[in-house]
């Protein structure tokens, strides 16, 4: 098994799928399905195999593979991973497969959905596997493709077009990852100019980086800041989020949400935290800043809305909040809790869509007044409901309550008081997420949706495989810790001593 | 066997989540199956932690040191978190108590709810409330605690809007849940600050650390934490100022009031501060609070009692005020009078919500107690149980709640508390008085004939027969003359309260007292002239009452007013500042640039060809008059 | 004196006849003599090409073979040109720049 690329085939499968797919009559609506589940239940299987056999004591990056690829620029086809990438490309997996099924009745251009879907989750997951910078930026472009072409084809007209959410998400992704651009060219001139050698992968970045000038530092971190924290929808250059789910089909929302969004935090930490560390420290405040404010104010806004994607689209903005208040801790506690918390929210937020997916599928409708009741006639999504609503608030025993908890110890430690305002951001959670919760499930039912069909075959997947996640990670926190550990205790080993002594900061 | 469920005393709370597990998964569609699932986890969980306590309170060694142990929940550099079992005499009482009491209601719930569609939903919400409980009782962590302290919540959510078709149950459910998130904050906050300071997390740990902790090295943080730390139970117990979802969490089905919003899960607050007490110890100023707050919930919530309509509501506030009880003797010091509370209450509580329910069981959810009269004659044994109970809560020998009602007078006064020591003393006046006046209105007196009451099943009265038992005897453990109870429960040093006949005296007399003018309003006097006359007279006072200081009025402007208001300028600020005036505003600006420079396009390819020759032009000259190094400068960075 | 035609002599006749056809080319509103002052241009830069090569390397014919190079090339632009400019004029009936704007915006 030495010599099998696991992760390239991971990284190919769906890819082969889309091939499949794009040869198959486009009538044939069943098996066009059935090939993306399979294409990306073989990435899931494989990831999970990936997950477990991860050698947690060894660390590092693990089932490499090194093609070199441009010798000018030194980039090389560099794949890997290690305990902070791997979380993240199980959880891409996850929510892929459950993605599939959770768009089981798209009826409209089947083959043309899927084979989108296929792709854009093949460069989601490239981008956690890459452990070259250039690598990394590719697959982040090949993303926002297929988003842009399924929100305004498959998307949905509520408030806002869907014309304009798929503009705004795709513009407002593409000036941040602009500013990124130029951050990295800048910081690929400087270290070549530093080192003379020119070398594009993450390691070689950050041995080069250190001897660049704090100033140096700060001013690529902050650019690279600019570009992640706008995909990680730091306030406030969030805006883009709520429309942008809300406009789009259930299943980007469910990959958004769930997992592009985390490549800005994945980025942060891994690249820009780790090559920029004396930047990071200089920024950090801010950053925790922000993430408050992310935290409380996206938790007031989602208060007041009534639709469903809104609410979870506001939502996701807010827990984005705790992951940049856990980056800013800047301590081994506060890294896990970040990674951790993308992890668990990203499991969340898509069970999540995908219940309210199924809601607007049978009602044709996600405003909460025109809804009540659900529970007694679709008891199952209501489970699921619940249970993404409860994760969402943070319940004990759910995937998301260690995470949270690890945080709040971190940021408690470093900033007080400001923690203390995240913190109590858990009382607005719980009161949309209830309020949500009873106004849709719960109440007099409603006697137009007596007709309605719980969810039932396929559509139980979604369910079933981010449900399990939900519980599983909520009652044995160290399967995720663990991992999560490993990579970031040597991450924070190699970057500790510019923590310290960085410059006169 | 002792052995054994000394060393397996995980069983105690996993016992019942399988039962919940096999509920879920597959019993559901088989009722019967489902509830003998459940009383089978509770009952078994119960052997369990009958032999446990069996074994702690046979070894004199559980007063020094609990057995601890645990495995590692999750942990990384600076931060580990074990979850496992502490057994001591504390959680070993606990565990005996809850599981004994859960066993009774879920056998009663078999009567309770037979035909209701929900059946085995029920009985696997309650299980998992079981099993989460007894977690609670037997976390050696706090963080531990913690999951199950919110766990209990998300049952107590759950069943208390089991029908949630109805309004009310579910606007009921979502305020328990928020109100004690809010004060699960606080408690959130103070475990924090424990981690940070203490760098653990574990009970024994922690007493050790705390005791050893020098107070002037990091000055009131001590009283922060345990300020912080108290604002949990404050919640999860109803008291002042958060006890306003306990009422409402009536709408649940009566089995669940009982369970838990009588006998468990409310007290789990109390539980909680008895557990930390090694903290609470160490910090006067928050003992005066959890005493002061306390002793005026205890008041507060008996003055709301005496006017209210509903037998649960009666019931609700009668329990709002005994938990006031427990802080307070834990306030004073006192955590063995305080948990001896707590036993006996448990008993007594849960008879009473199991008759309350056997009574709306026969009357079809008819609440009002001014609608009900004479019940006693169609129902003997829930009536005559119901008594026992009225007994042992208005502090009458030798029924239970005397005892340790007594002992919290008497650990009260001998504190030097004399201010609450009047308003206990008083409060078990009004005790006495308004439950009496609960039971004289449903139970004696004329029959309503619109009701036409039948005695309940004997899956239903069993329990209540059971629970009559306890109530008669459970305070028997812990008398004046044999304090077994003070020997094994006690924080530091048993203490033994010295009998103070004064207070023994006094509180029967007050009780009797209590009980005696409910008897001449609501009894001898068949119109009840006379009480309507004082309700008429003191009207001011009645409304303030009846309508419970307009507290839920004042929550809920404040939510929907300040809360939803403040949301609202968010969301409008986020809709029309940042997205409307920096957003799109960015976006229209880009679009009027487009506009601007569009003009120079005139599609005419003479102009063109002009600014083409122009721009080789100045080209030209600027190379004919400058040197190479601006010529790089133009063309290119090609050296 | 008189009898010398130096290089500055063409190049001076170069470039007159360069800035008549770009005067032409930038201010004539006929397209057909735009096309035919293109053509100026052209010719006054394969004067250039071939009297630099004449004076400079005269050994080396290289001016030369570029100017017929350019003729060659201009030919055909000529014919490419005057096409378009007939399928215009049938189907507007003009040949007038002016009212050619449609590649505006």
């Amino acid at each position: 098994m030495e010599s099998f690329p696991v992760l390239l085939t991971i990284l190919l499968a769906p890819v082969v799928a889309a091939v499949i797919m794009a040869f198959i009559p486009r009538e044939e609506h069943m098996l066009i399905k059935c090939v993306a589940a399979a294409g990306t239940f073989v990435s899931m299987a494989l990831s999970l195999y990936v997950y477990f056999a991860y050698d947690q004591s060894l660390g590092g990056l693990q089932f490499v593979q090194q093609v070199p690829w441009i010798k000018d620029l030194g980039v090389t086809f560099f794949l890997g991973v290690d305990g902070i990438s791997l979380p993240m490309l199980l959880l891409t997996n996850l929510i892929g497969f459950s993605a599939v099924f959770a768009s089981w009745n798209v009826n409209h251009r089947p083959r043309d959905f899927f084979i989108l879907l296929c792709l854009l989750i093949t460069g989601v997951m490239g981008t956690f596997v890459a452990q070259d910078l250039f690598i990394f930026l590719l697959f982040y472009e090949v993303v926002v493709i297929p988003i842009y072409i399924l929100v305004i084809i498959w998307g949905s007209t509520k408030r806002v077009t869907k014309e304009y959410a798929g503009m705004k998400l795709t513009i407002y992704l593409l000036i941040g990852s602009a500013f990124l651009l130029v951050g990295v060219i800048a910081l690929f001139m400087k270290t070549v100019a530093a080192t003379g050698a020119p070398d594009m992968s993450f390691a070689g970045l950050a041995r080069a980086a250190r001897g660049l000038s704090d100033f140096d530092q700060i001013w690529l971190f902050a650019l690279m800041l600019f570009g992640f924290g706008s995909l990680l929808s730091m306030w406030p250059f969030h805006s883009w989020s709520p429309d942008g789910y809300a406009g789009a089909p259930t299943a980007v929302s469910m990959i958004h949400a769930g997992v592009l969004k985390k490549i800005g935090g994945y980025g942060l930490i891994r690249i820009a935290l780790y090559v920029l560390p004396v930047g990071a420290k200089f920024w950090a405040p801010v950053i925790a800043v922000l993430g408050v404010c992310g935290v409380a104010y996206a938790a007031m806004a989602a208060l007041a809305q009534k639709d469903l994607k809104y609410i979870v689209g506001y939502s996701s903005v807010s827990h984005m909040g705790y992951v940049l208040l856990a980056v800013a801790s800047l301590n081994v506690i506060g890294l896990n809790g970040a990674v951790a918390n993308m992890f668990a929210h990203g499991i969340m937020a898509a069970l999540f869509f995908s219940t309210i997916g199924f809601i607007y599928e049978k009602t044709h409708t996600r405003w909460i007044p025109d809804l009540g009741g659900l529970a007694r006639q679709t008891p199952r999504l209501a489970v699921a409901f619940m249970l993404a609503a409860m994760a969402s608030l943070g319940l004990p025993g759910l995937v998301s309550f260690v995470p949270e908890f690890t945080i709040f110890v971190a940021s408690f430690k470093v900033y007080g008081g400001l923690a203390v305002v995240a913190i109590a951001g858990i009382i607005i959670t719980a009161l949309y997420a209830l309020r949500a919760g009873a106004n849709t499930l719960f109440g007099p039912p409603r006697p137009e949706y007596d007709s309605l069909k719980d969810i039932r075959g396929p559509e139980l997947v979604p369910l079933a495989v981010l449900g399990t996640v939900l519980v599983v990670g909520g009652l044995l926190p160290f399967l995720i810790f663990d991992m999560v550990n490993s990579g970031i205790v040597p991450l924070m080993a190699e970057i500790s001593g510019a923590l310290k002594l960085g410059g006169s900061f | 066997m002792v052995e054994f469920a000394l060393h397996h005393a995980w069983l105690v709370p996993l016992l019942p989540a399988l039962a919940f597990v096999a509920i879920i998964f597959f019993t559901r569609p088989w009722p019967m199956l489902s509830a003998l699932t459940a009383v089978a986890g509770i009952v078994g969980s119960f052997i369990v932690s009958a032999l446990a306590a069996y074994g702690v309170f046979t070894n004199p060694a559980f007063k020094e040191e609990p057995l601890v142990y645990a495995v590692r929940w999750f942990s990384m550099p600076g931060l580990q978190i074990d979850v496992g079992v502490q057994l001591d005499p504390v959680s070993a009482m606990m565990i005996f108590m809850v599981s004994m009491v859960a066993s009774l209601i879920f056998i009663y719930a078999i009567g309770y709810m037979k035909d209701d569609p929900g059946f085995s939903v029920f009985f696997s919400y309650v299980s998992l409330f079981a099993a989460s409980m007894l977690l609670l009782a037997i976390s050696s962590n706090l963080l531990e605690m913690f999951v199950a302290w919110e766990l209990v919540g998300l049952c107590s959510y759950l069943l208390i809007g089991f029908y949630s078709h109805k309004i009310a149950a579910r606007e009921a459910a979502k305020k328990a849940f928020i109100t004690c998130r809010i004060a699960d904050f606080g408690l959130l906050l103070g475990l924090l600050a424990m981690q940070i300071v203490f760098g653990t997390l574990n009970l024994v740990e922690l007493s050790e650390k705390i005791a050893n902790f020098e107070q002037y090295t990091t000055f009131g943080i001590l009283t922060l934490i345990a300020v912080l730390v108290f604002i949990g139970p404050i919640g999860k117990s109803g008291q002042f100022p958060l006890h306003v979802w306990l009422p409402d969490a009536m709408e649940g089905p009566t089995p669940v009031s009982a369970l838990i919003h009588a006998a468990t899960m409310v007290v789990a607050g109390v539980y909680l501060v008895a557990r930390t007490m090694f903290l609470f110890h160490e910090v006067p100023g928050a003992m005066e609070l959890v005493a002061i707050t306390g002793g005026f919930t205890a008041l507060f919530a008996a003055t709301i009692a005496i006017t209210q309509r509903e037998i649960k509501r009666i019931l609700a506030y009668s329990t709002v005020s005994q938990i006031g009880y427990m802080m307070l003797a834990l306030g004073v010091g006192s955590m063995t009078a305080s948990l001896f509370h707590m036993w006996t209450h448990a008993f007594f509580k849960a008879l009473m919500f199991l008759g309350a329910g056997s009574v709306l069981h026969a009357l079809h959810h008819k609440a009002d107690v001014w609608e009900m009269g004479g019940l006693i004659r169609k129902m003997p044994l829930t009536g005559w149980t119901f008594v026992i109970g009225g007994l042992a809560i208005a502090g009458i020998p030798p029924f239970a709640g005397f005892w340790s009602k007594d002992e919290i007078l008497a650990v009260t006064l001998e504190s030097g508390h004399y201010v609450l020591f009047v308003m206990a003393a008083f409060t078990a006046f009004l005790t006495a008085f308004y439950m009496w006046r609960l039971i004289f209105l449903t139970f004696f007196g004329e029959e309503n004939p619109e009701n036409h009451p039948h005695e309940s099943p004997a899956v239903m009265t069993l329990p209540l027969v059971g629970l009559a038992i306890l109530s008669t005897i459970g305070g028997l453990v812990g008398t004046p003359w044999a304090p077994y109870w003070s020997e094994w429960i006690f924080f530091g040093h048993p203490h033994h309260v010295e009998p103070n006949y004064w207070v023994m005296i006094g509180s029967v007399v007050l009780a009797a007292a209590g009980i005696y003018l409910a008897y001449q309003l609501y009894y001898v006097d068949k119109a009840k002239s006379r009480a309507r006359a004082l309700a008429q007279r003191y009207n001011h006072i009645y409304t303030i009452l009846y309508n419970k200081y307009y507290i839920d009025e004042i929550y809920l402007w404040f939510n929907h007013t300040i809360v939803d208001g403040a949301a609202k300028l968010f969301y409008l600020f986020d809709i029309y500042v940042v997205d409307g005036i920096i957003v799109n505003g960015l976006g229209k600006l880009t679009c009027l640039l487009g506009e601007g420079i569009r003009v120079s396009n005139t599609g005419r390819l003479q102009n063109y060809a002009l600014v083409f020759f122009l721009g080789v032009l100045a080209v030209v000259v600027l190379l004919a008059f400058t040197g190479p190094s601006a010529a790089s400068l133009i063309v290119g960075g090609v050296k | 004196m008189l009898t010398t035609i130096s290089l500055a002599h063409y190049m001076v006749l170069s470039a007159l006849l360069f800035g008549i056809g770009l005067f032409g080319v930038l201010a004539k509103k006929n397209a057909i003599a735009v096309l035919i002052c293109i053509e100026l241009m052209l010719n006054a830069v394969n004067i250039n090409l071939v009297a630099i090569s004449k004076y400079l390397t005269p050994a080396l014919f290289t001016g030369q073979l570029f100017a017929i190079f350019v003729i060659t090339v201009a030919a055909a632009e000529v014919g490419v040109g005057l096409a378009i400019i007939i399928a215009i004029y049938r189907n507007r009936l003009s040949v007038n720049l002016d009212d050619f704007d449609w590649l505006k915006w």
